[in-house]
């Protein structure tokens, strides 16, 4: 369970995030929905880490965590970018198995039947020795959720999953983390599509940009 | 045919001397070049000032200049180098200012996404700059390198105004010695063998690393 207590986050003294208060269960979905700007984003980024924050707490399973400062423990926040970020001068296989095997020094064989098996799941079999640049958006999004899933988050978190796709592939990532749902993932899901944030949500967020 | 077997020895002799000042700086100046791009990217202004003052008096003064002042300026605040280590010396200074540029624009061109998506899976720092980002900064900056690289073979001729030996000085001598051109022809003969080599090894090099993009 996630929980964020008077969150708020300033850029040049602008206030971004005033005061966000929210939970999300585990094994539930939450979307945030809002026009560009709004700060969508932005909140993600401080609950994976990759921003600070100027105020408020995050309670992970009810106790305090900084995401900023979050290492060397099993809390791993996985996230899944807009544009992926897959490293592409390694393989879809090394792309997932590079972190479990550096990170959490696990035994590279016990990595690779992981690794094999997940990309087997999200329909990526054959595709392991490729390299980035010669999959599909569709592809290289899966491959970016398989390398995340790898580290085995407690919460997978989404950038506008289905920005970067095709129109037809929208039904294909609702699938995907509706069943990760089903496994009893707990997951945020950052996106300006609200038919897509209605078919997979537990709880809405709606962010509106502030004044001032 | 015979005057070319008889000045052909002198010419090697200098060739050896050319490609010993080529191998050294590059040896030595491109880590030093990708320690000193890093140092260009921290956020620890008073030593990218340094840097960057350094960089604009190496790329700013010419080499031949350089080298006069380490060989003959040096020793008047009592640092003294011999001829061969002077003229070292000069050449690391000198490209390793550009070779740390080249590498700043090969790290300024990785997104920040890739750092952030490092981040994320928790990969420390150095691990990210050994697996993910050198790794793409090699293949962007294998062409700028490779250019350096051919200047350097051309440029080591300058060592003769610290009175070394090289390639260039050999043909000089035997063309003033004999009165005649042939000796230049076969050093800008010997000139064009090195540098097809080195553009061949890029080649290749370029090619190894085309497995993705």
């Amino acid at each position: 369970m996630l929980e964020l207590k008077n969150i708020s986050k300033k850029f040049d003294g602008k206030v971004i995030l005033d005061n966000v208060n929210l939970t999300v269960q585990d094994g539930q979905i939450l979307t945030i929905v809002g026009p560009s700007g709004a700060g969508k984003t932005t909140l993600l980024r401080c609950i994976s880490g990759l921003a600070s924050v100027d105020g408020g707490q995050f309670l992970l399973d009810g106790k305090p965590f900084d995401p900023a400062t979050n290492r060397d423990n099993d809390s791993v926040i996985g996230v899944v970018f807009q544009d992926f970020q897959l490293f592409p001068n390694l393989t879809v296989l090394q792309n997932v198995t590079l972190a479990p095997t550096m990170v959490l020094k696990k035994n590279a064989q016990t990595v690779t039947t992981e690794a094999r098996n997940l990309l087997q799941r999200l329909n990526l079999d054959g595709k392991a020795d490729l390299y980035p640049y010669e999959l599909s958006g569709g592809q290289k999004q899966r491959v970016a959720i398989v390398r995340a899933l790898a580290m085995h988050p407690k919460l997978l978190c989404y950038d506008e999953p289905t920005s970067a796709l095709d129109p037809d592939l929208r039904h294909e990532v609702e699938q995907i983390i509706l069943n990760l749902k089903q496994e009893g993932m707990t997951q945020i899901v950052v996106t300006h599509d609200i038919p897509f944030a209605e078919n997979i949500a537990d709880q809405m967020l709606r962010v509106e940009p502030k004044q001032n | 045919m015979h005057y070319v077997s008889e000045i052909l020895p002198s010419l090697i002799s200098g060739t050896g001397m050319t490609l010993s000042i080529f191998f050294w700086t590059i040896i030595i100046s491109i880590p030093l070049g990708i320690l000193v791009g890093l140092g260009m990217m921290t956020r620890f202004k008073p030593l990218t000032w340094i840097i960057n003052i350094y960089v604009w008096l190496m790329r700013g003064t010419p080499l031949l200049l350089q080298l006069i002042f380490v060989f003959y300026g040096l020793p008047i605040i009592g640092v003294v180098f011999p001829r061969y280590e002077a003229a070292l010396f000069a050449f690391i200074l000198n490209y390793t200012a550009y070779f740390a540029e080249i590498f700043r624009g090969g790290l300024q061109a990785i997104p920040a996404g890739q750092y952030e998506s490092a981040r994320v899976l928790r990969l420390t720092n150095w691990q990210t700059l050994r697996k993910i980002v050198i790794p793409q900064v090699v293949k962007i900056v294998l062409p700028s390198i490779g250019n350096e690289v051919i200047n350097l073979v051309k440029d080591s001729s300058l060592v003769y105004v610290i009175g070394l030996g090289d390639l260039l000085r050999a043909g000089n001598v035997a063309m003033a010695r004999d009165v005649t051109l042939l000796p230049m022809v076969l050093v800008a003969v010997i000139y064009l063998l090195l540098t097809a080599v080195c553009t061949l090894v890029l080649r290749r090099l370029e090619k190894h690393y085309s497995y993705w993009r």
